[in-house]
């Protein structure tokens, strides 16, 4: 052996250490930076949660108080900071309440990291006291996922997991460790994931398509871009605003796309899609260049595809290879990422302004707002609409509060009418439309940016999936703001009902409890509204509090979302009524 | 493109990891695209295993289907080929009484003719193995069953592409990253 070799052996044998994988588990998490985790214990992953009271000084493990619960909080403690979220669940069921929050996690392309317990590796396959096949059952729904059955796997695999959740398209990773590896010991020593063999995260950026793409900008007469979350994932919103601004184009946003621009910018027309707003819907079908940058035409946002934008020649800023022309046939595809791409084609774009195009947009918003608006924000009649209740909070919070919205009616107010100064300030299930997602998704999202205000927004179908997380925000002490929009109602279901359905409300209508008793019971301050004047003092006292909120504001039973594509029409049909 | 349904062949070159199978099969199985063979083994690179499976589907699916699959993380590479682009066989065996061979004579003429070779023969049964098309191996199948056949099965289509795959240079790359 030479003096060099002998000397690297040295070191390799100084840095590894004799510990159980349990310890390993804890010690990864640290080397990945990890802070804050979410999860439950449970018999096949006592072994770890031993070593999460040995290091509580330096890992905050957060008790929630059901599995969903962790994989949402997580996702929320991703999607506002950018990081990989973790949640930890024992084998069986523990496992298996994880699910729902690892294909919202796919679908939304949220890193998130879960680890389960899972039987001794002598017992697997032989049907042990909560033994489950979670790795058969989570793979069609994780980016990558993998089951540990030795302890010396561990350091590599932790490390596999938190590169694959956070590079090139973000996605969940589940890791499933069985208990004999958690007891196992071996020599430990950490080296971070930088690269696999087989896996090529951000595709490269074709020069030529840039060019290509840029051409077919500069000498567009109706140019459009919508973009969406790749832009946040991306953290392109620098590059975003300065191509828009430049290029002078009119940009819309997917759902998960809002607040990469701000609300406020003159150049933003507002979210496409289902109960999107009219302008841009409409002129969709209207524009000759659409640039679509880091979304996925996804099936509420094109309606029907046999009419969606064939005028235009489609550009698709993409780093997923297997989003362009899945749904929409795309003329230039620009692979890779949305900042580099953006930063690229920036220098190439000739400076611009559409005036009268801008204008066509104008004009619609105000047959939007005549119609839709003006009654939603600043209604006359008597009971209170959900987007009188977000412009307050609009008002109060000087949009600034993240807003984090559940699923149905109240989130398509929350996202139509939040106003969004700062970027990633939109948490809500957009793929998945996963109810109970909001009160877990925001305890994450307060606990990563304890500075922000954070604002759960959700109905009372929804609130009742995940309640039991007001335990969670009691023991954390989390100053968390949460408004239960009461219709009493599913309302959208119900909007569907009357619709489409000829008013057949079939187990729709909900007899609810006293939610505000329910809040206090967690010892949370809390107040109801059922009137248009005690609201903006209640709004103001809400967001005022240096505590949790809990608001409860009744509002009109039967009132719909509008503006709305019927499910199969086209955009050109969006109903203003 | 065309929305003709075709067959193709669908190589794709992975890690060799338990639990992929699963990955790449639950591909089809969303999509509700029946597989019609599918074969793994050893590829020409140490370590890389190779997938030949074959569907029934328009090529527009099988260019979705392939990128999907490339997007596996354990995915090095997969491709989408007619049966024209490749070189293809499948191979099959079957189990026949002995006394066959002296009581019906054609049998033997049979076996010859079709390029069928004897794996073994003993006192109840022999066994006949032939590799080739899907139409040469039916053939016989049905020549032979006329006879009575004891037990019989045909594997999944192998298949090599006239063009190039490229993979060696693909992962030398990585590795000089």
């Amino acid at each position: 052996m030479n003096t060099e070799t002998e000397n690297k052996t040295k070191e390799m044998a100084q840095k590894t250490e004799r510990i159980t994988g349990s310890e390993a588990i804890i010690r990864c998490l640290l080397e990945e930076g990890v802070e804050i985790l979410y999860g439950y214990p449970g018999g096949a992953i006592m072994p770890v949660y031993d070593e999460l009271y040995k290091f509580r000084d330096k890992i905050h493990h957060v008790l929630t108080r059901h599995e969903q619960g962790a994989t949402h909080a997580a996702q929320g403690y991703a999607r506002i900071s950018g990081r990989v979220g973790v949640a930890m669940a024992t084998s069986g069921p523990g496992a298996t309440n994880l699910i729902t929050g690892i294909a919202d996690a796919q679908i939304d392309s949220t890193p998130i990291v879960c680890i389960t317990g899972q039987v001794a590796s002598h017992l697997l396959g032989s049907d042990a006291f909560q033994e489950t096949d979670i790795v058969g059952i989570s793979t069609p729904v994780t980016k990558w996922n993998h089951q540990v059955t030795k302890a010396s796997e561990i350091p590599e695999v932790i490390a596999k997991a938190f590169y694959i959740a956070k590079s090139g398209r973000p996605g969940p990773v589940l890791i499933d460790i069985t208990k004999d590896a958690q007891f196992e010991e071996f020599d430990f020593s950490y080296k971070k994931c930088t690269g696999i063999r087989s896996y090529n995260p951000v595709p490269k950026i074709n020069i030529d398509a840039i060019k290509s793409a840029a051409a077919l900008i500069n000498q567009a007469k109706k140019p459009m871009i919508i973009w969406g979350q790749g832009v946040i994932l991306g953290k392109a919103e620098t590059e975003l605003k300065a191509v828009i601004e430049k290029a002078g184009i009119p940009a819309a946003w997917t759902i998960l796309g809002a607040s990469a621009l701000p609300t406020s910018h003159p150049l933003n027309i507002g979210m496409v899609g289902m109960h999107g707003n009219y302008a841009p819907n409409r002129l969709t079908n209207e524009c000759d260049v659409l640039i679509a940058i880091g979304m996925r035409f996804d099936d509420r946002v094109t309606g029907n595809l046999n009419t969606y934008a064939k005028q235009a020649k489609i550009i698709h800023f993409e780093i997923d290879p297997a989003e362009v022309d899945k749904n929409v046939k795309t003329d230039i595809a620009v692979l890779g990422d949305s900042k580099a791409s953006l930063a690229t084609i920036l220098p190439l774009l000739n400076k611009n302004s559409y005036p009268e195009w801008l204008q066509e947009f104008k004009d619609l918003y105000n047959i939007e707002f005549e119609k839709v608006i003006k009654n939603d924000l600043h209604p006359t009649k008597e009971g209170l609409t959900m987007g009188e209740v977000l412009n307050e909070i609009n008002i109060q919070s000087k949009g600034n509060a993240a807003i984090v919205s559940d699923v149905g009616q109240h989130q398509m107010i929350a996202c139509r009418y939040a106003d969004f100064n700062i970027t990633k300030s939109n948490i809500t299930s957009g793929g998945l439309g996963t109810m109970g997602f909001a009160l877990p998704a925001a305890i994450g999202a307060k606990m990563a940016a304890p500075e922000r205000e954070v604002v759960a927004i959700i109905g009372d179908g929804g609130f009742q999936m995940t309640i039991q997380e007001l335990g969670t925000v009691l023991q954390q002490k989390l100053a968390l703001k949460i408004v239960v929009l009461n219709n009493e109602f599913l309302g959208m279901v119900r909007q569907w009902q009357q619709l489409f359905f000829d008013k057949r409300y079939a187990s729709t209508e909900m007899t609810n409890p006293d939610f505000v008793t329910i809040a206090k019971g967690y010892y949370i301050n809390s107040k109801r509204v059922k009137t248009r004047e005690e609201l903006a003092d209640a709004v103001k006292e809400m967001i005022a509090s240096k505590e949790a909120y809990f608001l409860e504001v009744c509002v009109e039973k039967e009132d719909n979302v509008f503006p709305m594509i019927p499910s199969g029409a086209s955009v050109s049909d969006i109903r203003l009524s | 493109m065309n929305e003709e349904i075709k067959t193709f062949t669908i190589s794709i070159y992975t890690e060799n990891n338990i639990g992929l199978l699963n990955r790449i099969s639950a591909i089809f199985q969303r999509r509700h695209i029946n597989i019609e063979s599918l074969t793994t083994s050893q590829s020409e690179i140490e370590g890389v295993n190779r997938f030949v499976i074959v569907v029934n589907i328009s090529e527009v699916q099988a260019k979705k289907v392939v990128k999907q699959i490339e997007k596996q993380v354990e995915t090095i590479r997969a491709y989408y080929h007619t049966d024209e682009e490749t070189i293809y066989t499948e191979s099959c065996m079957f189990k026949i009484k002995s006394a066959l061979l002296f009581e019906e004579p054609q049998i033997q003429n049979i076996i010859k003719d079709s390029n069928s070779q004897i794996v073994t023969v003993n006192r109840e049964f022999f066994v006949l193995e032939k590799s080739g098309r899907r139409h040469e191996i039916e053939s016989l199948r049905r020549d032979l069953n006329v006879f009575g056949i004891m037990q019989f099965v045909r594997s999944g289509r192998i298949a090599v592409t006239k063009s190039e795959m490229k993979i060696t240079e693909m992962l030398l790359a990585f590795n000089n990253q």
